[in-house]
């Protein structure tokens, strides 16, 4: 069995951050719990106090914004994701991650913004949340503010949070490509994404107008290839067409290197998966 | 200090007591005694500590008890009818789906939860489905042989 800690289910947003600021350090927000829970039973962590936000409303729904855009709730698991006609219409990117993750047992209760909290360099959503320009919803006693996930997300797990501090949602703006992939490869036994990229690309009269791509499980965090992204405008969607631009996309960064891969294979792999990305994601126009 | 946790079980209104820090794992089986569902890893990797929960399969030793207040949950102890086992864990006999036992009521929840979703998955589905659930004895091979021919039985014919 786990040390005690004191439990608090709060039931409103208001009554969350009184305890965040009562507590700060003390206090761990608990969402699913599917990192959180495996980390204190490794003794990695040892709250005081669980602020278990289950029994919250307003935070399991994921809602259409007017202009095309998606609100995603902070207990929406990933299979809610994987599953949501809203989701896989307005966002099929991101409900394309959320069915790759762990496996069906993490999906149906792992969370997407626990996720991103946890800032995990081998979590698959980032390339997406990278690619999408999605945002990361925050309240505190100070009020609310929306943060970049590109800036959210600072380090291995590492994130701009402050300890007064709530994540509520994740925007994810409206979305302009015509056309979209994610692809990884993933360490056999953990599951988790040793190379991850998602891009996403807009077609106009024949041409690419628009790309945005993100590499996730490579570096201490992800990144977004913006050197290649402006390389693909004006070019035509060939399938494999890009080759010899994608040579050592991830040179430059603080690039992971574990019992699970190397750098330089971890280096290898950024350029394997941002090419099959691309190719998948061009060979979907059209579809 | 114990918190009244009360839910529905294999089709029963249920009450106990469970602390906070108690998994759902540790409340069925230390709790309640329903020592059906496994403990391997006790870490969220093995899937031998599968249930569901409001019908979705989850890893009960990575799941706090209390999340259970006022849910449904199905253990294996809740697959067979009476004396009627379920067309899955007959299968998993005839295909001798099975060699030590400690895989298997996981695979067998997490094999339900399968074919409440799809009552005819194809193979890639299975496997697919039962990627969360470790086996270190079978190969998995007849795991998924017994769940596809029982299938068809699961789903009344339908
Ligand atoms: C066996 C297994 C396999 C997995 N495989 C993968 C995989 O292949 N790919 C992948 O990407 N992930 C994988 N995961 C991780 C999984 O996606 C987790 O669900 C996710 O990382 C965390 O989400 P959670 O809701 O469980 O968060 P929790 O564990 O509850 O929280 C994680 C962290 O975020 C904080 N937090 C959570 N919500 C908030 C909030 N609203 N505001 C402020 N802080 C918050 C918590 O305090 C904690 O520090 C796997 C997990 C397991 C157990
Ligand atoms: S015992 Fe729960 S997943 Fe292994
Ligand atoms: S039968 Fe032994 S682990 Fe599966």
């Amino acid at each position: 069995m786990l040390p005690a800690f004191e439990y608090r289910s709060p039931l409103s947003v208001e009554e969350a951050l009184e305890l965040l600021a009562k507590y700060r350090e003390d206090v761990k927000v608990l969402a699913g719990g599917h990192s959180l829970i495996p980390a204190m039973k490794q003794g990695e962590v040892c709250p005081k106090v669980l602020l278990d936000l289950r029994r919250m409303a307003g935070l399991s729904a994921i809602d259409p914004f007017e202009d095309g855009g998606l609100r995603i709730g902070a207990l929406v698991t990933h299979r809610d994701l994987e599953i949501s006609e809203l989701a896989r219409g307005r966002s099929p990117l991101l409900a394309e991650v959320a069915s790759q993750v762990g496996d069906a047992q993490v999906r149906n209760f792992g969370t997407l913004v626990g996720s991103v909290c946890q800032a995990d360099p081998a979590s698959d959503y980032p390339a997406a949340l990278l690619a999408l320009e999605a945002q990361v919803v925050v309240a505190s006693p100070r009020g609310e503010r929306s943060v970049p996930v590109e800036g959210f997300i600072q380090g291995a797990f590492e994130t701009a949070l402050e300890p007064d501090e709530l994540v509520l949602a994740i925007d994810v703006p409206r979305s302009w490509a015509r056309t979209a992939a994610y692809v990884r490869v993933r360490h056999v036994a953990s599951g988790f994404a040793l190379a991850g990229v998602a891009a996403q690309i807009l077609v106009e009269d024949g041409r690419i107008a628009s790309a945005r791509i993100g590499v996730t499980g490579v570096a201490e965090r992800a990144f977004r290839l913006a050197v290649i992204e402006e390389q693909l405008l004006g070019r035509e969607p060939l399938p494999g067409a890009f080759a010899e631009m994608i040579r050592g996309v991830a040179l430059g960064r603080e690039i992971l290197s574990d019992g699970a891969a190397s750098a330089e294979y971890r280096s290898h792999l950024a350029d394997v998966c941002t090419a099959r990305a691309l190719r998948k994601a061009i060979s979907r126009i059209g579809v | 200090m114990k918190s009244h946790l009360t839910f529905e079980l294999n089709g029963e209104a249920t009450e106990t007591f469970c602390e906070p820090r108690q998994s759902l794992l540790e409340v069925l089986r230390d709790e309640l005694k329903l020592t059906g569902s496994k403990e391997g890893c006790n870490n969220g990797n093995c899937g031998a500590c599968s249930v569901l929960l409001d019908g979705r399969v989850v890893n009960s030793c990575i799941v706090f008890g209390l999340e259970a207040q006022g849910r449904k949950v199905t253990t294996i102890e809740g697959l067979a009818e009476g004396g009627t086992l379920h067309p899955l864990q007959q299968k998993f006999l005839e295909h001798a789906a099975l060699q030590c036992g400690i895989c298997t009521p996981g695979f067998l929840v997490a094999a339900k939860a399968l074919l409440d979703v799809h009552p005819h998955p194809t193979e890639a589905q299975a496997r697919a489905w039962l990627a969360g659930n470790l086996c270190r004895c079978t190969g998995y091979d007849k795991i998924i042989r017994a769940v596809l021919d029982a299938a068809p039985s699961a789903s009344g014919g339908k």
